[in-house]
Order: C-alpha cells, then sequence, then structure tokens
C-alpha cells in the first residue's frame, strides 16, 4: 500500500532514463543489463531506422499480424519480472507499423508470466500510408523536402508513410498509467523527453526544458555510441567493451541532466565521448528541428565530473515549426553486390584485372545499368580518392567488391550470374564465394516531406487487461 | 610546422540523406583555434574531392569545441540507394582527420 505523502514527496527528486537499443539489431542482452545492473526508471529503446520501416511494411503486407519489432515481445517477457519488481517502466518505438499486434503479443506473454494486469499503451495514427489520398485532397501535396517535387509522382511506389510524433503522446499514455509504451514512427528524441513531462510536470511551452529532453534523447538514441562505441578518440581507453554499459541520462525537474551509465558495466562516459555522439548527424546546430521544440546545440554546456559522469546543461530551445516530419519510402528499382578476394601476389592488379573483365562481360551482354560501383577492399573502400598509395608488394590481400543497380531485375540478376565465373575464367589466387551468387534486392528510396500537425491525430490506446 | 589533423582533434560522422555530416572535435582550445583558422569551407571541399560532389556547409560549436560539416551529395543515393560500401559515411570522419595543416 502507498502511504499518503505531499506532493513534494511524490515528486521524484531526478530519474534515470537508461538506452536499451541504439536500433533494431543491436546488443540482444544491452537491455536486460540496463535493468539488472543497477536503478533506473525508465528502459527507452528505439528500434527504428527509416529502412525498418520499409521492412516491416514489407512484412506486414505478406502477414497482416506483423510489421513490428518481432524479438521485442520476447525481450518484454525477458525483463519483465525485472521491471515490475523495480518498478521500471518501458518505452520504445519498436511497434514499427502495427503497434498493435506488438502490443497485444506483449500482453498475452504478461499474461502467461502471470503480469496480466501490466499496463500496455499503444500510440498509433502515424501511419499515414491508407490516407494519403485524403491528405492530398486537404492541399498537403507531401512535396519531397530536398526536390521539391510532389509525392504524387512516386504515389504508386509508395512502401510506407509515417509521422514522426512527438513526446507528448507518450506523456498521455504515461499519465493513463502505462507501464510499457508502444509506439509507431516517433522521434528517437522523444521518447526520452516524455518521462522528463510526465515526472516533472513540465509545460509544453517551456521550450528550453524541452530542448533539455530532447538532447539528452539525441544523446541516448544511438545506444552505447554514447558510452564509448564507435569513439574516435582515445577508444583503447574503453573499459570492458565486451560488456559494454550502455548510456544513462540522471534528469532533474530543471532541465539538468547527467549522462552516465551502470557502474558494474563496461564503457566510457566523458567529455569527448559525449561530445561525439552530439556531433552525431547533426545539421545546423542551432536548428535541431523536432516536433516539441527546436533545440539549440551550441548552447549545450559539458562538464566532465569524473568517474563516468557528465553533467549536459545551460540548454536553449525554441517553438516548435507547424509541421510534423513525414517520412516515405518507395520502390526504386534493385541492386545487387558481390565480392571476390585476391591474394599476394599483384592483389590489387589482379583486383583491377577482374574489375574490367566483368565490365567488358556486362558490356557484351548489352545490360543497362543505372549504376556500377567497383571498390577495392583493404585499399579505398572506406575514403576512395583519399586513400593512401600502397606498395603492392606489402598487401597479403584485397577484395573486390562489385555492385549495380538497375531499373529492371532481370538485369541486376544477370549481373548475379557473372561474378563466380570469374573464378575459372580470370586473374589467378581468387577466393571467398562461398556466399553464393549475388541476388536482386529491391531498392527503397526515401521521401522526406512535412505534414501540418492538424492533418494527422496521435491516439493512445490502453489495451485491457486480460483475465 | 606540419601537424596531423587526428593529432589535435576526433570526431563523429554519418549520413543525412545523401549528405553526409562530419563532426570535428578539438581536444583542446588550441586545438580549436586551429580547426576553426583551417578548416574552412573550401579547405574541407577540396580535402574530400572526388568524395563530396554537392556544396559544404560549416557549422562552429565552440561550446564542444567542434565544427560540424555537411557534405552535400556525397553517399552515392543515401539510405539503401547507394552502392557504396560506406553508404552511410561512417568512415569519413576518419577520413578528414587524415588532413594535414601546416601551423
Amino acid at each position: 500500500m502507498i502511504a499518503l505523502h505531499n506532493i513534494g514527496e511524490l515528486m521524484k527528486k531526478n530519474i534515470r532514463i537508461a538506452s536499451g537499443q541504439g536500433f533494431w539489431g543491436d546488443l540482444i542482452d544491452a537491455p536486460y543489463m540496463q535493468v539488472t545492473s543497477g536503478d533506473i526508471d525508465y528502459l527507452v529503446m528505439d528500434y527504428l531506422a527509416e529502412v525498418t520501416m520499409s521492412i516491416l511494411q514489407k512484412q506486414k503486407n505478406k502477414n497482416p499480424s506483423l510489421g513490428y519489432a518481432k524479438d521485442l515481445p520476447p525481450l518484454i517477457g525477458r525483463i519483465l519480472p525485472h521491471c515490475v519488481e523495480k518498478n521500471i517502466k518501458v518505452i520504445t518505438n519498436g511497434g514499427g507499423v502495427n503497434p498493435f499486434s506488438c502490443a497485444a503479443e506483449i500482453k498475452k506473454i504478461a499474461s502467461g508470466l502471470g503480469f496480466g494486469n501490466i499496463k500496455v499503451a499503444v500510440v498509433s495514427g502515424d501511419n499515414i500510408l491508407e490516407n494519403i489520398d485524403e491528405i492530398l485532397d486537404k492541399g498537403c501535396l507531401l512535396n519531397n523536402m530536398d526536390t521539391g517535387e510532389p509525392v504524387e509522382s512516386i504515389k504508386d511506389q509508395l512502401l510506407s508513410a509515417n509521422v514522426y510524433f512527438g513526446a507528448f503522446p507518450v506523456v498521455e499514455a504515461l499519465r493513463a498509467g502505462a507501464d510499457i509504451v508502444i509506439t509507431g514512427r516517433m522521434t528517437d528524441t522523444g521518447l526520452t523527453l516524455a518521462p522528463m513531462i510526465y515526472e516533472f510536470g513540465w509545460d509544453k511551452t517551456d521550450f528550453d526544458k524541452m530542448a533539455s529532453g530532447i538532447i539528452a534523447g539525441h544523446i541516448l538514441e544511438c545506444g552505447a555510441q554514447a558510452s564509448g562505441g564507435n569513439f574516435l578518440g582515445d577508444w583503447k581507453s574503453v573499459d570492458n567493451f565486451a560488456n559494454i554499459g550502455f548510456p544513462i541520462a540522471e534528469a532533474y525537474p530543471n532541465g539538468e541532466f547527467i549522462i552516465t551509465k551502470h557502474d558494474k558495466l563496461g564503457g566510457l562516459v566523458n567529455f569527448q565521448t559525449v561530445a561525439e555522439q552530439l556531433v552525431y548527424e547533426i545539421g545546423n546546430p542551432k536548428e535541431y528541428i523536432t516536433p516539441d521544440c527546436i533545440a539549440d546545440f551550441t548552447s549545450i554546456k559539458l562538464e566532465d565530473l569524473g568517474n563516468n559522469r557528465v553533467k549536459v546543461f545551460g540548454i536553449k530551445g525554441l517553438p516548435a515549426t507547424p509541421f510534423f516530419k513525414v517520412s516515405c519510402s518507395y520502390e526504386n528499382g534493385y541492386s545487387a553486390n558481390g565480392s571476390l578476394t585476391y591474394s599476394w601476389p599483384e592483389a590489387l592488379t589482379k583486383a583491377k584485372a577482374a574489375d574490367q573483365i566483368l565490365r567488358d562481360r556486362l558490356d557484351n551482354l548489352n545490360l543497362k545499368f543505372d549504376e556500377i560501383q567497383t571498390e577495392y577492399i583493404g585499399y579505398n573502400a572506406c575514403h576512395g580518392p583519399l586513400s593512401a598509395e600502397i606498395d603492392e608488394d606489402l598487401i597479403n590481400e584485397i577484395t573486390l567488391r562489385f555492385a549495380v543497380r538497375a531499373a529492371d531485375y532481370k538485369t541486376v540478376e544477370r549481373f548475379g550470374k557473372e561474378l563466380a565465373p570469374l573464378i575459372l575464367t580470370g586473374p589467378p589466387s581468387v577466393t571467398g564465394f562461398a556466399g553464393g551468387r549475388p541476388h536482386p534486392h529491391s531498392v527503397v528510396a526515401y521521401w522526406p516531406a512535412l505534414i501540418p500537425k492538424e492533418l494527422v491525430q496521435p491516439q493512445v490506446t490502453i489495451l485491457e487487461i486480460e483475465r | 610546422m606540419k601537424i596531423r589533423l587526428i593529432d589535435i582533434a576526433h570526431g563523429r560522422s554519418g549520413d543525412k540523406g545523401d549528405a553526409a555530416n562530419v563532426g570535428i572535435i578539438a581536444y583542446d582550445d588550441i586545438g580549436f583555434e586551429i580547426i576553426r583558422k583551417h578548416l574552412t569551407t573550401e579547405r574541407v571541399k577540396e580535402h574530400f574531392h572526388g568524395i563530396c560532389l554537392g556544396p559544404v556547409e560549416r557549422y562552429e560549436m565552440p561550446n564542444i569545441r567542434a565544427i560540424n560539416f555537411l557534405l552535400h551529395n556525397t553517399l552515392g543515393g543515401g539510405g539503401t540507394v547507394s552502392l557504396k560500401f560506406d553508404a552511410q559515411g561512417k568512415t569519413l570522419a576518419a577520413a578528414l582527420l587524415r588532413m594535414e595543416l601546416e601551423v
């Protein structure tokens, strides 16, 4: 039983929000480690990259009960006993294009574990694929933000179309008592801002605080990239990569927060690891646009407190724009890539010769590609023309990577049949074809657009308790 | 005196559509003054000749001793359209750190 407290006692002094996934496919054990290795109040998990939405939509087209991160429900089953015991709430966008099916599966698993009274909330309404015509009729042309073209030009090829919601639908779910919030497309940053608004009662026009939560979200959204992963500074100083701790934001009601990690896990949180994540995938740092506010990354102050704790404060924000961002994906031809590895001596010369032979054969076949790309792994595949010249006698092997793209499936498929023959019909000392023929896969292109906020309405649903 | 950028700075890069973002962070204030002076839009565009096929945008973040660059038309179409091995520009921060500066 909860005894009566006054409001001051109920209002938490700080909350600890832990990142559990940086993308769909991230370390499977990370969320489990976050809930079992120390104290946290919230676990937030980002599953949705742009490419993920189209993959999930394809899965849903084949099977209407799919279209979410399939490993999410079993993961919830695994961490749920700990979350219940420690009162940890879970917020994730792993619902993809089918958050209701995802939530239903989670309810089923929870009930099986004896946690049938867990409140699971769904945030939906982001999926506008079925309403495109209606939206176009209202005069919103969903013009491509980069090219200005209207969406009409690719409407027939559309695979997915989702609005990025902000934190407030999640706040509504938390206010309704949700223990687990499953959303479709929403901003990665909103996952982290939402519990701060809910716990600290922040006003949505307090844009400095909105921006603080957004920036905490930006730091957490790529998982361990803020706590030592992919650290380009002194990466060798990162402790125990094998058991790397994902970042935690310890947030305070005044908007300040501390980025840290569980003591018993590995990793590194310092000024440099946090600064690297701050500059990751940003444009104009003064205008980091989200549905909740515009955050100013040049206002951020970092103070390294030592012991894997970095204080983040001084953050300024401005009012949000009247638009939501929309991310559409559409099918745009096919591509395939394959590789062969040539050994010393003259590995690069042999790989280059093989490249020319392959190009000549594709020419002889009269195949028309939109693009052909050759790269030499071990020489220039990462840094292209900036790559240092190499002394071929010192190079042990080079991998020829060959990629093609074309509008026509058969053209790309035919390329796939030309690679393996090079082993018996081209330069010597070649291997590495164990993976089989390169298969064409459909190319998914993106169509970023804006939509006036009043044209879409997020929905929050609490799933009924199962008996 | 010739110095290598990698000795005074670190950074991170990623994708924003067909543009790559490269954020370079100086290890200290002196380093920041050096990158502020030498890492001009023109110098970075020239460095990425043959890689960055569009304009370069440059933004200073003195609060964390950083400069963020947006390299347009760099990732072969971006996303899954790109045929590049490093389609997301993950290694481009390291590529910029190859630069040598005369200070």
